[in-house]
């Protein structure tokens, strides 16, 4: 398993657009993905599955949250690199 | 006969039968006797049926409606595919040994209800796409037809409470002649269709629309707000004239779109045009436009990380400069303030913007920002007809300060051996009522006056056009707003200097006439507005409008005013409604 955390810096957080080019990204590979995050109020994990779009968008991502991604299968590192360096540049809006 | 009165959402008249789109309810009974592999066999082809149902209504919105429309498909087909939603829905089949119409509305009422929670107005469309991708699922399940309008075979005006999108993009808009709702209102997404479609739609009548037979005759006015039930002969022939009337106004107007505007006494008037962009200086171009009266700059700051370059910016107003060749180009320095949202410039929020340190007060306080544009402006100059003016102004001393900005970055750029127009007048926006009251003492500093009555009627009349429960105040049409207009033209004439006007009255037919007799002597507008503005103005005499406004300017309020138009020039009254 691999696994990486990442602050999300882009306006929207996990919404909208970002949220369905994150979830088209995480399903083009075969490894089971997901993302966890802290609830910022019940200071509670959260986890969502990365392929799932509903999953993604209720998580609550919002801009300067931390998460954390995390895959397990044959192509594990790919999916954790990918997924990282689209959050890195803002889902390409830099 | 009946008459329902509702929301403008949609200019024009359309005349025909009505036809009630109704969904059909879904109603899903339990089952007992489920057996679990028969249910997911059934749910996986209901799945592929929708998503050949949804590919294919994509490829449909991408031709005919908007990239907008057609990401929302986009979004649906994810939802489709989604691991958690399918998940769900095949657990309770397995596990509870539900029927897959009933685990579908299940789970998807499930998800929807998180979604329409989280309190926001992204989720709650979200909640709505996810229910109307449930239902899609639930149609072929249930095997009901997909579109109700199937049944519709002649032009008709569509009754309906509001419409969704996978509504109104299965409709077969050939045979749309309108659109009644009971609800919503002129920004709901069936009173921008119409807009699109160039259909007339009129909102928020009332439930008893739902209740009118289909077949019953309508007369439905989107540019007054009405809907005519059964209406007599008589009345039906007379908008068919109506109709006819206004269609060849129009068509004469495309016509001749090209054609200058001169009144029936031979006076020459200037329509120029409102744009924002490149391609707004291309559509101006095509509609007729003799220069543009308003470059909005704006564009060039919004939605990005850092302020343009004096470079780039140099590019654009070259770029838009070049279409229009020697024509005249006004361009309009930074009109931005605390309500807009442009991070990288570190803007305070204020409690009133509109009132704050916004367009012209921002950029004397910021030379880092002012300077670039004026530099990049004056290059672009070069072997054009630039003209440059400056927003929000309150005071003379403002414009003899942004003068002194102008002039230092014109003679560094002389010192640096660029080339630039040489000449360049320079005109100031009158928006503001102290800047309308000191015409005399602003047209001494400047060389042309522009009116922007969006913002003068606001600032006159102390209403935010934004505030639905006030915007009606904020109406040009006040004889208010129109006074102060009149005594700034005759201020600037009185010292030979010339005035225009690109807020949104400047397009209005009613107001052109008023406006010619006022002898403004530019008009400026949005470039789909213009063959009709010329048109209208070729039909008229500036010697009778004189007395016309005069007369209107004496009248009350924005309706009487109208009114008054409509008797005194019957066929603006055609074209108006």
């Amino acid at each position: 398993m691999k696994e990486l955390k990442i602050v999300v810096n882009n306006k929207v957080g996990l919404h909208a657009r970002p949220a369905s080019l994150f979830v088209q990204a995480a399903t083009k590979f075969k490894s089971d993905i997901n993302v966890s995050c802290q609830d910022s109020e019940t200071k509670e994990d959260r986890k969502a599955n990365a392929k799932s779009i509903l999953g993604i968008l209720t998580l609550g991502v919002f801009q300067g949250m931390e998460i954390t991604i995390e895959a397990e299968g044959e192509d594990e590192d790919a999916a954790v690199d990918t997924l990282v360096a689209l959050v890195e540049n803002d889902f390409g809006e830099k | 006969m009946k008459e329902l009165a509702g929301i403008p959402a949609s200019r024009g008249i359309g005349i025909g039968p009505i036809f009630q789109f109704v969904r059909k309810e879904l109603i899903i009974e339990e089952r007992s006797n489920i057996q679990p592999e028969e249910e997911l066999k059934r749910l996986k082809t209901a799945i592929s049926t929708a998503k050949e149902q949804i590919d294919s209504i994509y490829e449909k919105a991408l031709k005919e409606s908007s990239d907008a429309d057609a990401e929302i498909f986009q979004a649906h087909r994810m939802i489709l595919e989604d691991p958690e939603l399918l998940a769900g829905v095949e657990n309770k089949i397995k596990n509870q040994d539900k029927s897959a119409e009933l685990a579908m509305q299940e789970t998807g009422q499930s998800f929807s209800d998180i979604m329409a929670a989280m309190s926001d107005e992204y989720f709650a469309a979200r909640a709505t796409d996810i229910l109307d991708v449930r239902n899609r699922v639930l149609r072929i399940l249930l095997g009901i037809a997909e579109s109700p309008t199937t049944a519709m075979n002649e032009p008709s005006v569509i009754a309906a409470d509001d419409l969704t999108p996978s509504d109104t993009v299965l409709l077969d808009k050939t045979l749309v002649i309108g659109f009644c709702t009971s609800r919503g209102s002129a920004t709901s997404h069936t009173a921008i269709l119409a807009r699109g479609l160039g259909i007339p739609a009129v909102a928020g009548v009332g439930d008893e629309v739902l209740s009118q037979k289909n077949g019953t005759q309508v007369i439905l006015d989107g540019t007054k707000g009405t809907a005519i039930f059964a209406p007599g002969k008589e009345l039906i022939n007379e908008y068919h004239q109506r109709i006819k009337a206004a269609n060849s106004i129009h068509e004469e107007a495309m016509k001749y779109a090209e054609e200058p505007a001169r009144t029936k006494d031979g006076k020459r008037v200037e329509v120029v045009a409102n744009i924002g962009n490149v391609e707004g200086a291309k559509s101006a171009v095509k509609n007729g436009a003799e220069g543009v009266g308003l470059l909005r700059t704006e564009f060039l700051y919004l939605e990005r990380k850092k302020l343009p370059t004096e470079e780039e910016q140099f590019q654009v107003y070259k770029d838009i400069l070049d279409v229009f060749g020697d024509m005249p180009v006004i361009l309009r320095t930074l009109d931005v303030g605390g309500d807009k949202e442009i991070p990288y410039m570190g803007l305070e929020a204020e409690s009133n913007s509109f009132l704050g340190q916004r367009a012209l007060r921002l950029c004397l306080a910021r030379p880092d920002i002012f300077k670039p544009q004026l530099r990049a402006a004056l290059r672009a100059s070069a072997g054009y007809n630039l003209k440059i003016m400056f927003p929000m102004v309150a005071t003379a001393s403002e414009v003899r300060a942004a003068r002194k900005v102008l002039d230092e970055c014109s003679a560094e750029l002389e010192e640096e051996g660029v080339q630039m127009a040489a000449e360049i007048e320079i005109g100031i926006m009158v928006e503001i009522p102290s800047a309308a009251l000191v015409a005399d003492q602003l047209a001494k500093e400047v060389d042309f006056f522009s009116i922007g009555t969006n913002d003068l009627s606001q600032y006159t009349m102390a209403a935010d056009r934004t505030n639905p429960k006030v915007a009606e105040l904020s109406d040009a049409f006040f004889p208010a707003v129109l006074r102060l207009v009149r005594e700034v033209i005759r201020a600037a004439h009185k010292e030979g200097k010339w005035v225009g006007m690109c807020g949104e009255l400047a397009g209005e037919p009613l107001a052109l006439p008023i406006l010619l007799g006022l002898e403004l002597d530019e008009f400026s507008m949005n470039p789909p507005m213009i063959p009709l503005a010329k048109q209208i103005i070729r039909n008229l005499d500036t010697r009778d409008m004189k007395e016309i406004a005069d007369q209107a300017l004496e009248l009350e309020s924005p309706a009487d005013i109208q009114a008054f138009i409509k008797e005194k020039i019957p066929f603006i009254a055609e074209i108006t409604g």
